[in-house]
């Protein structure tokens, strides 16, 4: 999993369980049929003619053709890039067959030759797999900008200095303690240099909110008091790094720090389903929000979600009750299957 | 024991400590003494000045009242302290201080730094109400916070009044006078400087006076006067202030926004 060449990118096959890969095919393939009946129309009522009678192939192939490659996801994954997608092309071609022979059995107008369907077939596949590895390539510097937002954005110098000066008033008081703030801080550190573009196990994402916690708890003594409704977390559930600990920096910097009396932090995680949900609450100090990177740290966790996860992943913010709530909802994951 | 008497202000409970260890360090060339602590803007209000410090060493950011805004309040006092500013990280405020000649150390806080800046104050003493106000104007300019609090020096004791209880500000003479529900203050800023700060929760009605846009209740035609045809009634006071004609087309708008 882990890569010392930061900037090579194998080509991986499309995650054909994500709902955006599923939208783009199904649109896609419809296009391309569209533009080939106008290309062979002399008028638009022939065009729109020639194009309901298509569909009554069309349509049923590509449904059969999704639901075979929803299915036989996982094993297309494992297999190397090209392999993947002589597979897709494969099983595809075999279903356009299929669906031609059943389809010639039934049909009063005359049948379009069998060889025809089966290259509509193979070209649409190529394209298709041709504008995923494109979309891919064209996303991944955009990856790694946004691990590079993400960083600097996750580095608050504010948390950085008071923590250094934090652990520098324990240094000659309470060496061991010290020593432990030292090593959290390397740690958190470690996990923010690290490569942004990994999935990590939701298991570490929570270790390194309770390293952060920590050095915090140093630094906010009883100011700060952390609720932690980890009970039903998915420990295996994987998910980009460094979502929650941003929403938890938050959550102290606009939460807590900002108020004289101590504060509540809530930190929930659990599956419900093929889902895993987090939330996040603190205390909402309206006279504070305007001041600092709230909504651009948001901004900047949905983007990664959105490169992550397409349109499957979900971060929402509400305010009532005087609690401030960050709600992010991603699919649960065991295995790192193609981007989006 | 006379060493320099230090007041330190600083939310975060281990800063406060570090800032101490390091006074400990150098006591030998730069005796001090630790005449109190506090951990937020309030508590500095109330302890600072019956605590008799010379310096005090003052965090920026603090929940509450920041320390810039300190800075301003206890300006006013009599025998006003040296402030030395402490921050980990606020490019703005560190700019406001270069610009205007503030003393500022940066956290983690050096001994070496702590003490120059020690021994610069104890000559120098307090900074002027002007020099912080600038300080504090130009810093608005970049994060837009003006103060929460108005500051009263009653001899050796600062009283804080909320800006969001004031009524009205009225200019009469050489002062201005601050208006709440209950009482009257003398307020030592300008109406022209307290306009500009707080822009968006006060509007003038007048050449002399600056209304709580909030406390405006509605207007009544003026008897008679000339100059004034319109008059301004508040909530918490039965007073009804005269709007100048210059400036009744603005709160005519104002009252027709809601």
């Amino acid at each position: 999993m882990a890569s010392i060449k930061q900037n090579v990118y194998p080509d991986v096959l499309p995650d054909f369980r994500n709902l955006g890969v599923i939208a783009r095919v199904l649109v896609g393939v419809n296009l391309f049929a569209m533009a080939g009946v106008l290309y062979a129309s002399a008028n638009w009522s022939q065009a729109l003619d020639r194009f309901v009678q298509a569909s009554a192939l069309l349509e049923p192939l590509l449904l059969a053709s999704l639901v075979a490659l929803y299915a036989l996801s996982p094993l297309l994954a494992r297999l190397p890039y090209l392999g993947g997608c002589a597979a897709v092309l494969a099983l595809t071609l075999l279903l356009a067959a299929g669906t031609h022979l059943l389809w010639a059995r039934g049909a009063t107008p005359p049948v379009p030759g069998v060889s025809r369907s089966l290259l509509f077939t193979a070209l649409a596949v190529v394209l298709l797999i041709g504008y995923f590895r494109l979309r891919s390539k064209a996303f991944s510097p955009a990856l790694s900008e946004a691990r590079l937002q993400a960083l600097q954005a996750r580095i608050r110098p504010h948390f950085l200095f008071n923590s250094l000066n934090a652990v520098l008033a324990l240094i000659r008081r309470d060496p061991k303690r010290a020593e432990r703030a030292l090593e959290d801080l390397a740690d958190l550190f470690r996990t923010l240099m690290s490569d942004g573009r990994q999935f990590v196990r939701l298991a570490d994402e929570i270790s390194l909110l309770e390293r952060y916690a920590s050095i915090e708890q140093l630094r906010l003594g009883e100011r700060l008091r952390i609720v932690w409704e980890l009970d039903a977390a998915p420990s295996d559930a994987l998910l980009p790094p460094l979502v929650l600990q941003p929403l938890l920096e938050n959550a102290v910097y606009h939460g807590v720090e900002p108020g004289t009396s101590a504060g509540e932090v809530v930190v929930h995680v659990e599956r419900r389903g093929d889902r895993v949900l987090a939330r996040i609450e603190n205390p909402y100090h309206p006279e504070h929000q305007h001041r600092a990177g709230n909504r651009m740290a948001l901004a900047n966790i949905r983007e990664r979600l959105q490169l992550f996860f397409d349109a499957e992943a979900r971060l929402e913010t509400s305010e009532r009750d005087g609690r401030f709530r960050v709600e992010i909802e991603i699919p649960y994951r065991l295995r790192e299957t193609g981007r989006a | 024991m006379n060493g320099l008497r230090v007041f330190i202000v600083d939310d975060e409970t281990p800063a406060r400590e570090r800032l101490r260890e390091l006074l400990g360090d150098f006591a030998g060339e730069i005796p001090t003494v630790v005449v109190g602590e506090a951990r937020n803007g309030l508590e500095a209000v109330e302890r600072v000045p019956e605590s008799g410090a010379q310096v005090v060493l003052l965090d920026i950011q603090m929940p509450g009242m920041g320390g810039l805004e300190l800075a301003r309040h206890l300006a006013q006092l009599h025998d006003a302290p040296a402030v030395i500013f402490v921050t980990a990280h606020d490019r703005h405020a560190v700019e406001a201080f270069e610009l205007n000649a503030l003393d500022y150390l940066l956290k983690p806080v050096r001994a070496e730094r702590l003490a120059a800046a020690l021994r610069k104050a104890s000559s120098e003493g307090a900074p002027t109400a002007e020099k912080l106000t600038r300080a504090a104007d130009h810093l608005r300019e970049s994060d837009g916070r003006a103060r929460e609090y108005l500051s009263v020096a009653e001899r050796n004791r600062i009283l804080l009044v909320p800006v969001r209880d004031v009524v009205y500000f009225k200019a009469e003479l050489k002062y201005v006078t601050l208006r709440t529900r209950e009482r009257e203050h003398l307020v030592e800023d300008s109406l022209v400087s307290l306009e500009k700060e707080f822009a968006d929760r006060f509007i003038r009605i007048h050449r002399n006076c600056l209304v709580a846009k909030a406390a405006i209740r509605g207007f009544e035609r003026a008897p008679g006067d000339d100059d004034v045809r319109w008059l301004v009634l508040l909530e918490g006071t039965d007073e009804k202030l005269p709007v100048s004609r210059r400036q009744w087309p603005l709160l005519r708008e104002l009252a027709t926004e809601r």
